[in-house]
């Protein structure tokens, strides 16, 4: 299994560091030429409008949709990933443009600024052992799921991790805790659905 | 357990910021008018401020905190994250913008220091603290501080990138030398560095600064802001380089795709091309020692 790390900006370190942990061949993505053979691409947290405008200078919006339409590439945004991959952005910036490969609506920086940055344990569906530790920082919600999209995790009502067939979408970050379950069950489930 | 309790400030969640801002570039910005350049040429973050360091050196006098009004233009400008500058050990200042909202607080020496012996305590704040250090031992201190992240101060407004090479250099081998010593070398170490033994056993373990650590002072061109990265850095900081330059906006645009693809020559030549005039520059030899910023801090 070969997964891709969208390398543009952000904490694509993280997640690399934590797929090799699990056995998985890890790459960081800088050209869209690499996403060939690619089984899954994790879209990291960063800021989301940077991540977009290095995203359409270097072309990746096509051939992203691409790898994951007809080479079935499954795809898991974190935080600003998870903007990313939404088929709408609420408060989108001009311009401002979403892959739209997951049947949500997603609120940017819904949680607030910095100073409203927190921690707290998720119930995340499917994982054994526990409440998953969520670290969310100036966080993003789903705010609308269609049909077909399953929610895994909610905090204070508001959905924070959603599935759809091979896309998954986390508002917090699994790589920042250093516990691999969400990574494993991405490995696991969605790639390999 | 959906709606299980919260906890805000947390070090994750101060150090977490500054994971997302890595392979980014943090510009500084006086208006909203350059804010909006700024985020729109792709910056992860702004510095709020009321004078770029150029002007600072050039203005001389006391440099403050700015004005809250300008601050918060600034946020109400972006939505990307913004920090803002408060003087050395000045708290106070520290307060005001943490109830602000700004998302992140330099404790900067490119402001006149307010205390000569004390830097914030910067575990009383909910917001997280960049710093500036020119070595290992500096670094570690701010850290002990509560600092959640770094930045090695090179010679701000000058446009001149030697001394963030000498700082980041340094910062490297320290961490190097740290690495490669026995573990009962370690409370030497902690002597001759000045800083708490829990911290250096923590980068000889690991290899690394515990937090982020960004390149900043006199970075100007692409190929500046590659350079630190390849020298190790983990993002820049661009203070007067992009607003001191011809073409603010194709700067900037440059600096960003720079840094993501620091170590693929062919993109910096293409991003280089045609950039219009850089900052004119200071050679640091020329400034009196009395007002080079990175002295101080302690």
């Amino acid at each position: 299994m070969h997964i891709g790390v969208l390398a543009l900006q952000g904490a694509f370190r993280e997640h690399i560091v934590t797929l090799e942990s699990l056995g998985v061949r890890a790459t960081a993505i800088r050209m869209p030429s690499q996403l060939a053979q690619l089984n899954g691409l994790v879209i990291p947290g960063g800021e989301s409008t940077a991540i977009a405008k290095l995203m359409v200078s270097y072309g990746f919006y096509d051939p992203i949709r691409q790898h994951h339409d007809s080479a079935g590439m499954a795809v898991w945004g974190t935080c600003a990933g998870a903007i990313l991959i939404a088929r709408e952005i609420i408060d989108a910036l001009p311009g401002q443009e979403s892959l739209g490969l997951m049947d949500i609506a997603v609120q940017r920086n819904a949680f607030g600024r910095q100073v409203d940055s927190f921690e707290a344990d998720l119930d995340f569906a499917h994982l054994e052992d526990g409440p998953f530790r969520g670290v969310f920082i100036r966080a993003p919600w789903i705010e609308q799921t269609g049909p077909g999209v399953e929610t895994l995790a909610h905090h204070d009502g508001k959905v924070v991790a959603a599935r759809q067939g091979d896309l998954m979408a986390t508002a917090f970050h699994p790589e920042l805790t250093g516990d691999p379950r969400v990574h494993r069950f991405f490995i696991e489930q969605v790639v390999a659905a | 357990m959906s709606d299980a309790a919260k906890e805000t400030g947390t070090l994750l969640v101060k150090t977490g910021l500054a994971e997302m801002l890595k392979g980014g570039v943090i510009m500084d910005v006086v208006n909203a008018v350059q804010a909006k350049i700024a985020e729109d040429a792709g910056a992860v973050a702004v510095m709020a401020l009321e004078r770029v360091p150029a002007d600072i050196r050039a203005t001389g006098g006391v440099a403050r905190m700015a004005d809250p009004t300008k601050i918060v233009e600034i946020m109400e400008a972006v939505t990307i994250p913004v920090m803002a500058k408060c003087r050395i050990g000045h708290f106070v200042e520290a307060q005001i913008i943490q109830s602000l909202g700004v998302d992140y607080i330099d404790e900067s020496e490119v402001l006149t220091p307010a205390d000569e012996q004390y830097h914030v305590n910067k575990r009383d704040f909910t917001v997280p603290f960049v710093c500036g250090a020119r070595d290992l031992g500096e670094a570690l201190r701010r850290i002990a501080e509560g600092a959640a992240m770094i930045r090695t101060k090179g010679e701000p407004g000058t446009g001149n990138v030697v001394e963030a090479v000498r700082h980041m250099r340094t910062m490297t081998d320290g961490i190097a030398w740290v690495s490669g010593l026995r573990a009962d070398q370690l409370y030497d170490a902690a002597k001759q560095l000045g800083a708490p033994y829990e911290l250096v056993k923590w980068v000889h373990d690991n290899g690394k600064l515990p937090v982020v650590n960004f390149s900043a002072g006199g970075i100007a061109t692409p190929a500046d802001a590659a350079l630190m990265m390849q020298l190790g850095c983990d993002g820049v900081f661009v203070g007067s380089g992009i607003f001191k330059s011809g073409d603010p906006d194709k700067r900037a645009r440059a600096i960003v795709e720079a840094t993501t693809h620091f170590d693929d020559p062919a993109v910096i030549a293409r991003v280089s091309e045609n950039l219009g005039e850089a900052m004119v520059g200071i050679n640091i030899s020329e400034i009196p020692e009395a007002e080079r910023m990175q002295e101080r801090g302690w």
